[in-house]
């Protein structure tokens, strides 16, 4: 059994730049939405019916999943800093622990695999893969949910499929992601034009982070928009086509503007890196950018050999509640944006003690 | 929620009636609903798709100013008003309960109000030994890659095996 603490100096599996296209699909992520049958659905659960679910999935996953291979939270016990740290981690959202008593969350070895209970809905299953392979996540989930509903009945029917506290869910229950990088595409103003297209064919589109609008790093989610109708392998082809297709996508962009605009890009590059190595403060919005930068980089050869895991690593490391976490204490504004620039110079120049040999 | 008449059967309908400016709700179970005289109401509430208000205006006597009458899940209590406020349905049971809505509004989010996929394995052993199977096969494709012909014939044994007792 390992605590939450272990988890702050370690690396999220899905970060750790395996898979395939690595450099442009950060991560591909398949959740699973389940619910008990004979309780009533979250929302509408007393403090005594959440608890009997938490104790049914405990003793669910404890069948399958030893104990020393895992850690459980109960999510009332935590600290705003570590429900915020989760959330960072892609292992809870803002909401979860905060909205409502009686949260629960398993994370795997390597945070892989997570199930989440009482969250919007009874379970969640969660499974994150570094780099593109949706297929892979899927069959994770798969089987996990299988092992899960060996020890439960979930709320299921032959039309509707697995029920779900909001019919936007209802069917499969599946929600399949990839988080990909197309720094290249906002380059040349061609994204608006690509991600209508992938709205076009049943799929959301949005930045990182949940941000909305306001796109950070370049980073963008694409997901399937609904969950009935289509089976799981269905959704997931269709997942794995679309983002093909971006990926191409993109890499004509790069194309393009290395044949057009190679000086200017080649700049860009050197500057991020020059400022991330060199500032004294940074906000973490403007690291997300500068890493953006650093991931084209790498990605079209420009810097040979900063390797993706040094700029992952970042990108996790530098948000708000990992910096405190790793500092152990809550810390303001002014003086994360110290700590970050700190953090970063140190990151950088002991990779290239290391042996990096940047151009 | 019991029924506020008979104190036994469990609420399945909630009777909102206006009548002086004084608003009265009841919760009754469907015999209850029906010795009030509630009827017709409740036969027009479950009748109609999507507009749950169907059963609302009845003339009745000049006193009452509004009334309606509106189906409860026996799972949760709760009404498909209450779903349509909040977004979130109550329990699995709703979905039976209010099928007929559900499946115009599903049909109107997914495009479809039909389940194509996985269903859980206990009901359907079927199709957890189909997944044996394919798995099976799996595991015989990579031990004849890699030459391990012995557990290759020993796994196309279980799969023969497994065939013949679907
Ligand atoms: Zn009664
Ligand atoms: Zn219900």
């Amino acid at each position: 059994m390992f605590n939450l603490n272990d988890l702050k100096e370690k690396l999220a599996t899905w970060l750790d730049g395996s898979g395939p296209h690595p450099d442009l699909v950060l991560s591909s992520r398949v959740r699973l939405a389940r619910n008990l049958k004979g309780f009533p659905f979250v929302h509408y659960a007393n403090k005594d019916q959440l608890n009997q679910i938490l104790v049914t999935v405990r003793e669910g996953v404890k069948d399958f999943w030893p104990s020393q291979d895992g850690l459980f939270l109960q999510m009332d016990s935590l600290s705003d800093l570590d429900k915020d740290f989760l959330v960072e981690r892609h292992l809870s959202s803002p909401g979860f622990g905060r909205e409502r008593e009686g949260g629960g969350l398993f994370v795997g070895e390597g945070e892989e695999v997570s199930i989440i209970v009482n969250e919007e809905d009874h379970i969640r299953i969660q499974v994150i893969k570094s780099g593109f392979q949706p297929q892979t996540a899927w069959e994770i989930a798969d089987q996990t949910d299988d092992q899960l509903s060996r020890g439960m009945e979930f709320s299921f029917s032959e039309r509707f499929g697995y029920l779900t506290a909001c019919p936007t869910n209802t069917g499969t229950g599946l929600r399949a992601s990839v988080l990909i990088h197309l720094p290249g595409l906002v380059l040349t103003n061609d994204i608006n034009k690509v991600l209508k297209g992938v709205s076009q064919v049943g799929f959301v589109v949005r930045g990182f982070y949940g941000e909305g609008t306001n796109v950070l790093g370049n980073l963008f989610q694409i997901s399937n928009q609904t969950t009935l109708g289509r089976s799981e392998e269905e959704i997931i082809e269709n997942l794995e086509r679309i983002t093909q297709q971006v990926i191409s996508y993109e890499e004509k962009a790069r194309e393009t503007l290395i044949k057009d605009a190679r000086d200017q890009i080649e700049d860009k590059i050197w500057r991020a890196y020059g400022i991330l190595r060199n500032a004294r403060l940074l906000t973490s919005q403007e690291v997300m950018n500068l890493l953006s930068a650093l991931r084209l980089g790498l990605g079209m050869g420009v810097i040979s050999s900063l390797s993706l895991l040094t700029i992952n690593q970042l990108l996790l490391l530098t948000q708000p509640a990992h910096l405190q976490k790793r500092l152990n204490r809550v810390i303001d504004a002014p003086e994360r944006d110290l700590e970050r620039a700190a953090l970063v110079r140190k990151k950088l120049s002991k990779g290239e003690e290391d042996g990096w040999n940047v151009q | 929620m019991l029924c506020d008449d008979c104190g036994k059967n469990p609420a399945t309908i909630k009777f909102t009636q206006i009548v002086n400016n004084k608003k009265t709700v009841l919760h009754l179970c469907r015999d209850c609903a029906e010795k009030r005289g509630l009827k017709e109401a409740i036969s027009n509430v479950s009748f109609s798709l999507g507009d749950l208000f169907a059963g609302m205006t009845k003339e009745k006597s000049d006193k009452v100013e509004g009334e309606k009458a509106e189906i409860l899940c026996p799972g949760c209590g709760h009404s498909f008003a209450e779903f349509q406020k909040i977004g979130k349905l109550g329990c699995g049971i709703c979905y039976e309960t209010f099928s007929s809505q559900l499946k115009d509004l599903l049909r109107r989010i997914h495009g479809s109000n039909q389940h194509v996929g996985k269903s859980p394995p206990q009901l359907t052993p079927k199709m957890e030994l189909k997944r044996e199977v394919r798995k099976l096969r799996e595991d015989l494709r990579k031990a004849i890659e890699s030459e391990e012909f012995e557990k290759a014939a020993e796994l196309r044994d279980r799969i023969r095996e497994l065939n013949k007792g679907s």
